[in-house]
């Protein structure tokens, strides 16, 4: 027996606390809030504290960067500038040594991440005793801070007392005293990208690992049946597939290191000389140790625009990859 | 009757017991919740400098509160804090080279009237404390700070391996003289190669430990004492701001090789980025012969079980071919201008200028500026390095104390560490790249730069 539920319209107007659409809205007008107002008051406290803390800043830097505002000579005149303090980071050569140094870092830093990270990934996804131990210990070195990253890496660094010397010593034979790593020209670059890898390889390998797992099964077991080689389907199968958490690796750690600063100055403050001074050290120096206000906002205005520019080509391009 | 008579008798010695205390601490009465807090640097000094603070809260029911921070971020930290107008400090014990922009920016007190007004003179104190802690100008009457720590750079040598008679027999067989303190640079590096990789004790000692530090003021502080002994100067006497010629003498190039050649010749392995906590370790683990640091820091080394007493010695900052100076460090005390509780903080200044406070400053390991405790018969003979710190003082230059010395230091650092440390291009390069640097410093701050 069929059944029909008969559901009759009520009447709004005959219901005690019920109103028709028309007294609401008065209603609504009566209290002075429409829905899209109560959606702005909502939004409106995130909005204030993003215009308060991001927007504010950013504009009241661009404003600085066009003034020859310096915060140990506050009682000079404030002038403005026009485009002088942007000509001036231009034409200088010391920045675009500063820019060299830190592209370097950032693409040798990135590049041994990646490697060491996807290859750590392809060791941690396999299945065997200790796996969970083995996989906390790997993540550990990204859960330090980068100060505490940078102070005893010192102290491993040290030429007389550091580990790292003898451990050098004992393969090579060189006699642990003879060099310095975060002292010597040609060993601090290296030896920043080499503590940066170790520290954030992990966080590589965490995004890669998360590619690896995404890779549905059926497609392995449909090469086994093709009888394709482990190398074969490294090539055709894994490394596709996860290019475009690669790229994301990438992306994140470019950006991070491009902006690296904390772990850096621990290590070697920039030296020996300015061998590793990256631009974030140059800016922070402007800033807060020179005090050259106006010059170091527009020198953060030119680096701000150089990540953002570079970061939007690189997620177009990493937005085609994964279309493909 | 005997019950209330007990009663009332009670009753009495109670008053008089109250009003005696209300009497007694009638200072701490009127302080009562009262506290100044003092920034500065945080080491061996600022340790006597709470001890002694004591006697000022007994004396007068001020709490002291400190705010030490390390020396590499002392300048960025109270530098920023007096930038922004905070009220963290209400004293702050400033660098000398802060006094420019300090009295420029009006960050200090001017203390002129206060000091006449509390009969407070600097001709009391040691001339150079004054020109270099107080003075803005320097070398006029206007005084924002009153002397507080004196100190300059000098070293410290390990006295037991100088006395040692095979040490002393293999050093005269090798230079024809006898080992001694160095009285000249050049004496110093013969040392300082003499021991460099000795063995003493089973153990492979260095010649000798200098500032090498790249993010603060460290290499600049070090490679000065060498340069002033062999000509540099800031500018033209005659012409201020005229350092071309001046800055980079062929002199001063000569001085910067030397300091170069120390460094390679004569340091321990790794002292690329060191500076005085550095040299401490160096010098109490027993690995450097000679030591340069501040005299800040000779009464813990005198005291250091190790290495100190009867092992260590102390010697003034050897001359050069073109004179005899050394490096001024040190501070005054300055009440800073946004503090709400300045008549306190000056309350401190009048009390930490009495020259018996003065006398105990330099007994727990301060350096007063005080003559009447320096010139004083006894002085040279109450610490072992208290004649080489007289004869230091009497012979001290500072670095530039302009508004802008923030800029200037950090141009300093980074040529001559790019010389001596990286090594990048020649020691006259560096100095003529310095000359550059510091014109289109002085140039911004609207000073005429003559280029000759």
């Amino acid at each position: 027996m069929d059944t029909m539920t008969t559901i009759s319209q009520p009447d709004h107007a005959t219901m005690p606390g019920v109103s028709t659409p028309a007294k609401s809205r008065d209603a609504r007008r009566v209290r002075g809030l429409s829905d899209r107002a109560i959606a702005w008051l909502f939004v409106a406290p995130t909005i204030a504290l993003l215009l308060a803390i991001n927007i504010f800043p950013l504009i009241w830097m661009i404003r600085l960067s066009f003034t020859n505002l310096n915060l140990s000579m506050s009682y000079l005149p404030l002038r403005f500038v026009g485009l002088d303090n942007f000509r001036d980071i231009l034409t200088d050569e010391d920045v675009w040594f500063r820019l060299q140094t830190t592209a370097q870092f950032v693409i040798s830093s990135v590049v041994l991440q990646v490697v060491v990270g996807f290859g750590l990934a392809l060791l941690i996804n396999r299945q065997f005793r200790g796996h969970s131990f083995w996989t906390t210990i790997i993540l550990l070195p990204m859960m330090l801070s980068p100060a505490v990253v940078g102070n005893f890496w010192t102290l491993l660094l040290q030429p007389q007392i550091g580990p790292f010397n003898y451990l050098i010593s004992l393969f090579t034979g060189v006699p642990p005293s003879s060099f310095s790593m975060t002292g010597q020209v040609s060993l601090a670059p290296w030896t920043i990208v080499l503590v940066d890898t170790w520290m954030w390889a992990p966080y590589v390998m965490l995004i890669c690992l998360a590619g690896l797992r995404s890779i549905p099964d059926y497609i392995y077991e449909a090469a086994e049946v093709d009888r394709a080689s482990a190398w074969r389907q490294f090539w055709s199968i894994t490394l596709p597939m996860t290019v475009p958490f690669l790229m994301l690796a990438v992306l994140f750690r470019a950006i991070e290191n491009f902006k690296m600063f904390d772990m850096v100055n621990l290590l070697t403050s920039g030296g020996p000389g300015s061998t590793t001074e990256l631009v974030s050290i140059s800016l922070k120096r402007a800033a807060f140790e020179k005090w050259r206000t106006g010059y170091s906002s527009a020198l953060a205005i030119i680096l701000f625009v150089t990540v953002f520019g570079a970061a939007n080509i690189y997620v177009k391009t990493l937005n085609k990859v994964k279309q493909r | 009757m005997r019950a209330l008579g007990w009663l009332r008798s009670t009753a009495a010695s109670a008053v008089v017991a109250v009003a005696a205390l209300g009497a007694l601490g009638g200072g701490q009465a009127a302080a009562q919740g009262k506290q100044l807090t003092l920034c500065w640097a945080a080491w061996d000094p600022a340790n006597a400098l709470v001890e002694l603070g004591k006697d000022f809260t007994k004396q007068s029911g001020i709490e002291m509160k400190y705010e030490f921070v390390p020396w590499t971020s002392y300048a960025d930290r109270f530098l920023n804090e007096l930038n922004s107008h905070g009220k963290l400090c209400d004293l702050i014990i400033g660098d000398s080279q802060w006094i420019g922009g300090a009295a420029e920016n009006k960050w200090y007190v001017k203390l002129n009237d206060f000091f006449d007004k509390e009969k407070i003179s600097m001709d009391d104190f040691v001339p150079a404390t004054v020109v270099g802690y107080s003075q803005w100008p320097k070398n006029t009457p206007n005084y924002w700070a009153l002397p507080a720590m004196a100190d300059a750079v000098g070293w410290t040598y390990r006295k037991d391996w100088f006395s040692r008679p095979e040490i002393q027999s293999a050093f005269k067989a090798k230079y024809g003289r006898d080992l001694a303190p160095p009285k000249t640079y050049d004496e110093l590096k013969q040392i300082a190669e003499f021991f460099q990789g000795r063995e003493i004790d089973g153990k492979k000692v260095y010649g000798a430990y200098i500032f090498t530090e790249r993010g603060s003021e460290g290499i600049t502080m070090g490679v000065t004492n060498v340069l002033y002994n062999y000509g540099f100067a800031y500018d033209n006497p005659k012409k201020p701001y005229q350092m071309q010629g001046i800055v980079n003498s062929a002199d001063a190039a000569k001085g910067l090789e030397f300091y170069k050649e120390l460094y390679k010749c004569c340091t321990a392995p790794g002292m690329t980025n060191a500076y005085m906590q550095e040299g401490l370790d160096a010098f109490k683990s027993g690995q450097v012969a000679m030591q340069m640091n501040w005299f800040a820091f000779f009464p813990g080394l005198y005291k250091d079980p190790n290495v100190g007493g009867d092992k260590i010695g102390f010697f003034v900052n050897p001359a050069g071919p073109k004179g005899h100076f050394t490096q001024l460090g040190g501070q005054g005390i300055s009440v800073v201008a946004t503090s709400d509780h300045k008549d306190d903080a000056l309350a401190y200044i009048k009390w930490f200028a009495q020259p018996a406070v003065q006398q105990k400053w330099w007994q727990i390991g301060g350096y007063s500026a005080l003559k009447a405790v320096v010139d004083a018969p006894d002085f040279p003979k109450s610490a072992a390095f208290a004649p080489q710190f007289l004869e230091s003082m009497g012979i001290v230059k500072d670095f530039w104390a302009e508004p802008s010395y923030a800029q200037l230091l950090l141009d300093m650092q980074k040529r001559v560490h790019d010389y001596v440390v990286a090594d990048k291009g020649t020691a006259q390069q560096a100095l003529d790249l310095l000359v550059k640097d510091w014109t289109k410093v002085f140039k911004e701050q609207g000073k005429e730069v003559a280029s000759q």
